[in-house]
Order: structure tokens, then C-alpha cells, then sequence
């Protein structure tokens, strides 16, 4: 499926927005912008384009007609596709063959939109959210065999390939991920697939109680029963998950189980004794509901169309309790997940002062915290990600080998970046 | 092999020995900076024994703040650095430059922190892999990554090589275990990268850290996930009629669903050889032989077996047998582990090499190595990590005739770029550094090969650290040696590989 690269392009330069199919026309534009110094916004399919600072670009380059899966082959695990492709048309064409991404990434259009937009897989892997396997499969990045990109002088280069082991030459797939479009823009990627599992089946726990809901996460991950998900909802949320199976309103710990049904069941059954469990305590979610609930959680559904602002903290699990604990002072409705070691935070009224509080909470407890969603006039004033002047220095000079010019996404991350 | 090119030796520093010597006295523990030859000698070479080179100076730290001060020395007087773990690695990433300030971090030799509750072990880098799995036992935990020398090599090693092992199909490389690290740069800067929060946020620095071959910075502290004992492991010691057979029951319990623990397959030769070496009870007779390993809970690895055990068949299995025993599990694998040592009765020299490729490639590589075989008149044996394309062909040589040498060398080669033509990688897990240099422009062109030189002179403006390792200096790709083994007489003969 390789491309022509000399052909030449009727691109039109004098206007605002690009829309490429081709990886020759992104190369002209790219080469076009690092001649005259027009930085660039870089667009996939727009779900998670809030999520950043605000900057201010010439030109957008939006992907979303650079798309088309590639290559797929189910018995070597691996999917290649162009970075425009819908997360969606990926999820799909793998479940024809029982497969699926098992990093299992965030939805984000619920929260900013109110309807599903799971975007594009060059998006899901320039901002690295995984979602609730994340303690068990990794997170995006470990799911890159490699990629083919664009740097900022619009040569293309490449890294990895489509085989699971590779230890040739640095591995620039982990850096690329994570780095919101302010490396290279990525042109093709090739993901790790895997089988679905037989089956998923969860446990759920009535429990209002964080405390309680912390031991009960805590003990399930150190077990042998190798679960595969892990979250708190407060009493607040529990309504939102009204399921067949699951009548009860309040407060919940689920504990997603998966694999061949045999082991499922006996892992459950072994899980709901190990934690102490009573019948009337809990409710085991059967395969459907059990996707229903996950899906919710992996959608953020608890704060579609949400008007305050949305904070990801991540910290180590042993700190979760005293870091909720120090924030009793502030309006924050939240519920964890990655077995208790994420914590998604509503804040209303969100001030600069509160969030330097939270930061420091947060960081005395080895976490560090994402803005996802904030007020405007806050955005504008805030780090949306947070760094140590070392780290700045390293990531400046690593900013500047891939694109000289800071022509890509420029202060999207940090000033000066 | 001894014309392989390094980088230019800096006269005014090698005449400057005594001097460096001294300074580096000042700075650190006087009795940890080594100069004399015989001293020197232990550091000579590491896993890939074909190359020995003495270091200028060998200095061995005790703390970051001592690794600092070295490198911040060396940064400004110009002085290239070589930093060594357990010294095990294959691809000669450690190999000493003459002129170079060798780095031994051998006395970073502890845990610091086991920390079940967040389940990690936090430790200094040349605690040896299988100290950490030892030390977190008593609690049913473990650490994944298994490469087959973990007796000896060292953890920070294996984050410099992202090292592998053969459980790495299900759980992953080095890479995908690790939580942080801190990190000493070449101008001195003391940093971490991640920590025991997941996915510290900004670019990954850790990722690009891991399997950057020492090239980056000197790892002083690592952070490991560890992860809770599988309650059943059982596996299966299949025989087939031919390599076809074995390499499609691979991709058809892939696409079944099943991932196994390890899935792995030895030629007839390297079955007949280990199991002449270590009685492990295989079919000798079977043209390829598997074992394939389950864990989990005991019906999740029964369902598994059974379906295994039907792929087998379906594929024409000649033979087959599942443990009975974890002691029977450990003897299947007796035989696998003893590779290097059987291989070593066979000839006078092998070498091994690494290659990857896709799985479903598996029997139209191996017909070609057996082409290739004829072709240079060298016998070869072949262990692969089947589960994920890893291939382990062991080339039988005599390295006291310089013929066979250079057909050893040119019959490497020659697989490796084939690995490359099938969508392959030049080394699964052993590394690039001196071995596979040469060739990198296989499987990279000027412009990827460039990207990563900018990376490196970002981190490192002189290029002082670790140079001449990974990427090529010669102008052509030239054709370069792999781990070489004499009559057995490796650095750690002992240990078992890959």
C-alpha cells in the first residue's frame, strides 16, 4: 500500500484549513509550513482537541480524510491503519474476527458533546488515555509496534514495524504516544491486537463506602484471580447504572472478571469468598451487562454534557484514600478507576488557587493531575500539564530534534513547546 | 570480526590516563576507580565474547550523586563513557572503548523498597533479575520478564536492552513492566522518569529510555511492576513431523484466542542436542518439537490445554505430553534452557542471532536458513520464541579458521536482512550495539536512522555515551559478527540463554 511520494500535489496554499487524503500532499504541506514558519493544528476526528492548552496556529491540518485500515492480520495480532481512521471502524472490523484493542480507550464525546465520539486511532494514541485494563494490559503506548510519521521538516520517518518483539534502535513509538500531535504527525500506525475473551463477567459490591471500596480493590488486584477492571462509583453515581442484573441505586465497587467461562466463574466465586463477600452484598454481571457497564465507564457517561471542570488525577493506589481525604474541602463529585489508582474529578468552580492546591495535594502523593475539561478564562491562565524544569529542558531539546521549527501543535503541551 | 570500526581513539585522552585517574580519585572513593591492566581485564568484553577491547579507566560508583559527578567530569573534558550492568548482553553494548571510562555499576546491588500495596519493587539497576522474583516470593509475587540469563543479568540491563524472555508473549517485555526509572544524563542532570503512579504524564521518557541500549543516560534506580503468582502452570511438549506443522498450529491457537504463557520451538538438531545434553525426555525423532505453556487458574489452563492439545492434533502431532508435575513442567524446559551448552558439544564455535518476524513466516524462514545452511556448508540449529517470531538460529562454525568465520558471519547476515524482507526486525530482544550495527540500514533508511541521531545529540551533544554502539559508522552497511561462543568457553559459560 506504499504511496508515490514524488507525485506532485494541486495543493492550494492560501487556505486555512487542509484536509489531505495522501501522505504526499501532509509532506508538501508540512515542508511548505517549515519554510515559512506557519505553525499548524493538527486535527483527528476532534473528540479530544479541547484537551490541551489553547495556541495559537495559522493553518489546521485536519486528518480525518487520511484514513483506511491498511493491513489487518488476525493471526499475526496486529491491525495497520492510517492515522484519520474512526477508532470505530477499527473496533469493528476486529470484532469480525473476535479481536479487539485491549487497552480499551476513553470515549471522550460524552463528556464533551453528549454522544459517543471515540476518535480517530491517530488521536487515541497522541493523548494515551487507556481505560480500566490499563493495571493488567498496559497502557496505548505498549500497544504500538510502530509507526510512520511526519516530522517537522516533512521528511517521513518510521520506528518500530508489525512484529511484537523489536528492539532495533530506540523505541519511538512510546515517545510518539502521549505526545499530542506535538512531535510528529502520525501518518500510519500499527497497533497490537488481541482475542476478546470468552467472556467478561463482573462482580459488583454495594458499598458507599471509599474506604471499604479501596480494600476491596486493592485485595482483588492482589489476588490470583487476575481481574481485569476495577472501579468506585460513590452513592451519587450509582443510579446511573440502573441494569437487569443490578438493581441497586447506591454506591459500588465492580470487579470485572474475563476469560474462558469455566475459570470466570470459579475466579468470581474465589474472588467473593477471598474479599468476605455476603449473597445480599453483591450482583454478578453477566456478559452483556457486564460490556454495558464497562462501556459506560469507559465513556465517562457519569459526566456527559458536564458543565464544571474535569480533572484526572493519577496517583499510586496506597495514596488514593488521603489524597480524596484532602479534598474534602471542595465541591468534587469523582469515581476511580484502574483499581483504584485514577480518580476522575468533577470540580465545581474550579479557581486557579484550588487547582495549585489540588496540584500540591497531589503531588506530595507521587500523582500528578491531567486538566481534561476547564472553564475558559481558567484554561487560559492554568497548566493543563504539569512539569519540572528539568523535565522541560529534556522534553524542549526532544521537541526540537523531531520539529525544529515548533511548527506542530505549537504550546499545546507547555509554553515554549 | 577484529576489523570491526569504532569510534576515533582520542589520543590527547589516552595520554592523559593518570591524570583522569587522579581527578576521578577526587571525586569518587579512591579504591573504586580501577587502572591497572589486570584490573582493567575482568571488564574486557561482556556477553559477545568475540569483541575485547580494555577500558581507559574503570570507576564503580556507590551513589547517583557519584555517577553524577563521573559523568559531569567526562562531560567536560571530552572523556567517552561506557556504562556495564552484569556485563551478559549479547549485542556487545558494553564492550569498553579504548578511550573510554568504563561505568561498572555493580555496588548499586540492592532493593530498596518491596511495596506490595502499589505492587512494585523499587531497586538499584544491577540487582540481578531473578533477586527481585526471589525477593517477592514469600508473598506468591513475581516479576514477568524472564530472559533466560536472569540469574545473572542485571535488572538496569535488561531496562538498557528491553529485555525479553520467553514468557514475553503474554506478559510483555521489559518495557512494558517497568514503572520508572531514575536516570543520570551525560552532562550530569539526575532525573526520574515515571514512578510508581502509571503513565506519568508529558513525553515518555521512560519508553525511549528502555532499549536505548546505554546510549541516553546511566539507569541509577528502577521501579518494576511485579505481579501475583499464576495459581497453575502446566505445559505441553509437542512433537511434529515437520516444521510446517508446527509453525501452523502456532498461528492457528494465536488466532483461537489462546495466548500461552510461552510457545516454543527447537529444530531436530537443537532437539536431538539438548536432549542428548540434558535427558529432557523429547522426541527426537520429531522434526520440529514445541512446548507450550499455560498459567492461570486451574480450569482457565485446562481449557486451554484441551484446546491446544485439538490444535496439535489437527496439525499432525507425532507426539505429545502435558505435565504432570510442576518438576515435570521444569524438565521440559531443562532442555530448551541447556541450548547454548548443547550446541557447544556439537562445535568448536556458534553464534547466535535474534531475529523477529511474523509468526505465519515461521517455516519459510526456517527453509531458508536451511538453504542458506547448504549454501555456506555450516550446519545450523534453530530455537524460536514461536508464541512471537522470536528466532534463536544457532550457527555452527570453527572461529580458528578464518574462512568458516567469515561464512559464519555472511551466512548471519544473510538471515538477518531475510528476517527484515518478511516484515521482520533485526533483533527481537538481544540488542543492536556492536553486533547488528552495521546492518540497521536493512531495516531503517537515512532519513528514521537521522530522526534518532537527533535524539541522541539532544540528550548527548558530544556523543560521548556509549558511541559507537547501535547505529552505523561505517558508510556502508557492512556485514558484521553475532554473539560468538569457543568451545563453550563463554564469559559465563553456565548461564542459560536466551
Amino acid at each position: 500500500m506504499e504511496e508515490k511520494q514524488n507525485s506532485q500535489t494541486s495543493l492550494d496554499f492560501n487556505q486555512n484549513i487542509f484536509k489531505p487524503s495522501s501522505r504526499e500532499e501532509i509532506v508538501e504541506i508540512v515542508k511548505n509550513c517549515y519554510r515559512k514558519n506557519i505553525p499548524l493544528e493538527i486535527n483527528g476526528l476532534k473528540s479530544k482537541n479541547k484537551i490541551g492548552r489553547n495556541f495559537q496556529s495559522e493553518k489546521t491540518l485536519d486528518l480525518s480524510d487520511y484514513k483506511g485500515i491498511i493491513d489487518y492480520k488476525p493471526e499475526e495480532l496486529y491491525i495497520k491503519a492510517r492515522a484519520g481512521t474512526p477508532l470505530k471502524e477499527i473496533v469493528e472490523e476486529l470484532s469480525k474476527n473476535n479481536q479487539q484493542l485491549a487497552f480499551e480507550p476513553n470515549d471522550f464525546g460524552y463528556l464533551f458533546s453528549g454522544e459517543s465520539n471515540s476518535g480517530s486511532i491517530g488521536g487515541v494514541v497522541s493523548c494515551n488515555f487507556a481505560g480500566s485494563r490499563r493495571f493488567k494490559v498496559g497502557s496505548v503506548r505498549d500497544h504500538i509496534l510502530g509507526f510512520q510519521g511526519i516530522n517537522g521538516k516533512g521528511e517521513i520517518i518510521k520506528s518500530g514495524g508489525t512484529v511484537v518483539k523489536n528492539v532495533t534502535g530506540y523505541d519511538l513509538s512510546k515517545l510518539i504516544s502521549g505526545s499530542f500531535g506535538t512531535l510528529t504527525i502520525l501518518t500510519e500506525l500499527s497497533i497490537k491486537v488481541l482475542p476478546k475473551p470468552e467472556t467478561s463477567k463482573t462482580l459488583v459490591i454495594k458499598n458507599p463506602h471509599l474506604k471499604k471500596a479501596l480494600d476491596y480493590l486493592g485485595k482483588s488486584l492482589s489476588s490470583s484471580t487476575d481481574p481485569s477492571g476495577g472501579v468506585f462509583y460513590p452513592d451519587y453515581f450509582g443510579k446511573n447504572f440502573v441494569l437487569n442484573d443490578l438493581t441497586h441505586e447506591g454506591g459500588l465497587t465492580a470487579i470485572r472478571i474475563e476469560g474462558p467461562i469455566n475459570s470466570v466463574d470459579q475466579r468470581l466465586n474465589r474472588l467473593s469468598k477471598e474479599l468476605g463477600l455476603l449473597d445480599q452484598e453483591l450482583s454478578i454481571l453477566d456478559n452483556e451487562q457486564s460490556n454495558i457497564f464497562w462501556n459506560r465507564t469507559k465513556n465517562l457517561e457519569v459526566f456527559k454534557n458536564l458543565k464544571s471542570n474535569l480533572l484526572r488525577i493519577i496517583v499510586p493506589i496506597s495514596e488514593t484514600l488521603q489524597v480524596i481525604q484532602k479534598f474534602k474541602n471542595y465541591e468534587i463529585k469523582y469515581f476511580i478507576d484502574w483499581g483504584g489508582s485514577l480518580i476522575w474529578s468533577s470540580f465545581d468552580q474550579l479557581n486557579i488557587k484550588m487547582l495549585n492546591e489540588i496540584k500540591d495535594i497531589v503531588k506530595k502523593h507521587q500523582g500528578y493531575v491531567t486538566l481534561i475539561k476547564v472553564e475558559e478564562d481558567l484554561k487560559a491562565s492554568a497548566d493543563i500539564f504539569t512539569i519540572d524544569p528539568i523535565k522541560y529542558k529534556i522534553s524542549e531539546k526532544i521537541k526540537r530534534s523531531f520539529d525544529p521549527k515548533r511548527i506542530f501543535n505549537p504550546g499545546k503541551m507547555y509554553t515554549g513547546i | 570480526m577484529s576489523s570491526l570500526q569504532m569510534p576515533k581513539v582520542d589520543n590527547a585522552i589516552m595520554s592523559k590516563k593518570d591524570k583522569i585517574a587522579l581527578d576521578l580519585r577526587g571525586i569518587i572513593n579512591s579504591k573504586n576507580v580501577l587502572s591497572d591492566p589486570n584490573e582493567l581485564r575482568p571488564f574486557e568484553t561482556d556477553g559477545l565474547t568475540a569483541y575485547r577491547q580494555m577500558p581507559l579507566l574503570v570507576v564503580m560508583p556507590e551513589t547517583v550523586e557519584e555517577v553524577s559527578k563521573i559523568l559531569k567530569y567526562c562531560n567536560e573534558n571530552k572523556i567517552k563513557v561506557v556504562p556495564r550492568g552484569a556485563g551478559t548482553g549479547l549485542s556487545g553494548g558494553s564492550m569498553p572503548l579504548e578511550d573510554c571510562v568504563l561505568i561498572a555499576m555493580g555496588k548499586f546491588n540492592k532493593i530498596i523498597e518491596i511495596d506490595y500495596e502499589n505492587r512494585c519493587v523499587v531497586t538499584q539497576p544491577c540487582v540481578t533479575n531473578l533477586a527481585i522474583t526471589h525477593a517477592v516470593q514469600e508473598k506468591n509475587f513475581y516479576y514477568a520478564p524472564d530472559p533466560s540469563s536472569q540469574i545473572a543479568c542485571s535488572i538496569g540491563g535488561n531496562v538498557a536492552e528491553n529485555s525479553g524472555g520467553v514468557h514475553s508473549l503474554k506478559y510483555g517485555a521489559t518495557t512494558n513492566n517497568l514503572l520508572g526509572i531514575e536516570v543520570v544524563l551525560m552532562d550530569g542532570t539526575i532525573t526520574r522518569f515515571g514512578g510508581k503512579a502509571m503513565d506519568a504524564e508529558g513525553y515518555d521518557f521512560l519508553g525511549l529510555m528502555t532499549g536505548s541500549e546505554g546510549l541516553l543516560g546511566v539507569i541509577t534506580e528502577v521501579t518494576v511492576k511485579i505481579l501475583k503468582s499464576p495459581e497453575v502452570v502446566k505445559a505441553a511438549l509437542v512433537g511434529f513431523p515437520s516444521i510446517e506443522d508446527a509453525g501452523n498450529c502456532v498461528a492457528q491457537i494465536i488466532a483461537e484466542g489462546c495466548i500461552p504463557a510461552g510457545m516454543e520451538i527447537m529444530d531436530k538438531a537443537l532437539t536431538k542436542a539438548t536432549n542428548d545434553y540434558s535427558k529432557a525426555g523429547y522426541p527426537t525423532d520429531a522434526e520440529a518439537m514445541m512446548i507450550i505453556e499455560f498459567d492461570g487458574t486451574e480450569h482457565e489452563v485446562e481449557a486451554y490445554i484441551h484446546k491446544a492439545k485439538e490444535i496439535a492434533e489437527k496439525n499432525n502431532s507425532s507426539s505429545l505430553k502435558i505435565s504432570k508435575s510442576n518438576e515435570e513442567r521444569l524438565k521440559f524446559w531443562a532442555g530448551r534452557k541447556a541450548a547454548f551448552p548443547a550446541c557447544g558439544v556439537l562445535a568448536p564455535d556458534y553464534m547466535c542471532m535474534d531475529g523477529s518476524i511474523p509468526r505465519g513466516k515461521l517455516a519459510e524462514v526456517l527453509n531458508e536458513i536451511t538453504r542458506l545452511s547448504k549454501k555456506y556448508n555450516l550446519p545450523v540449529a534453530n530455537a524460536f520464541h514461536a508464541g512471537d517470531g522470536n528466532l534463536h538460529p544457532l550457527i555452527m562454525f570453527d572461529a580458528n579458521d578464518k574462512e568458516s568465520l567469515r561464512k559464519c558471519e555472511e551466512f548471519g547476515a544473510d538471515i538477518l536482512k531475510y528476517c527484515v524482507k518478511v516484515g521482520g526486525a533485526l533483533t527481537g530482544e538481544h540488542g543492536v550495539g556492536i553486533e547488528k550495527r552495521e546492518l540497521m540500514c536493512e531495516a531503517f533508511n537515512d532519513k528514521d536512522i537521522q530522526q534518532q541521531l537527533t535524539i541522541k545529540v539532544a540528550l548527548d551533544p558530544n556523543s560521548l555515551l556509549n558511541p559507537g554502539k547501535v547505529y552505523p559508522i561505517l558508510r556502508k552497511c557492512a556485514e558484521e559478527g553475532r554473539v560468538h561462543v569457543h568451545g563453550g568457553k563463554t564469559k559465563f559459560p553456565d548461564i542459560p540463554r536466551f
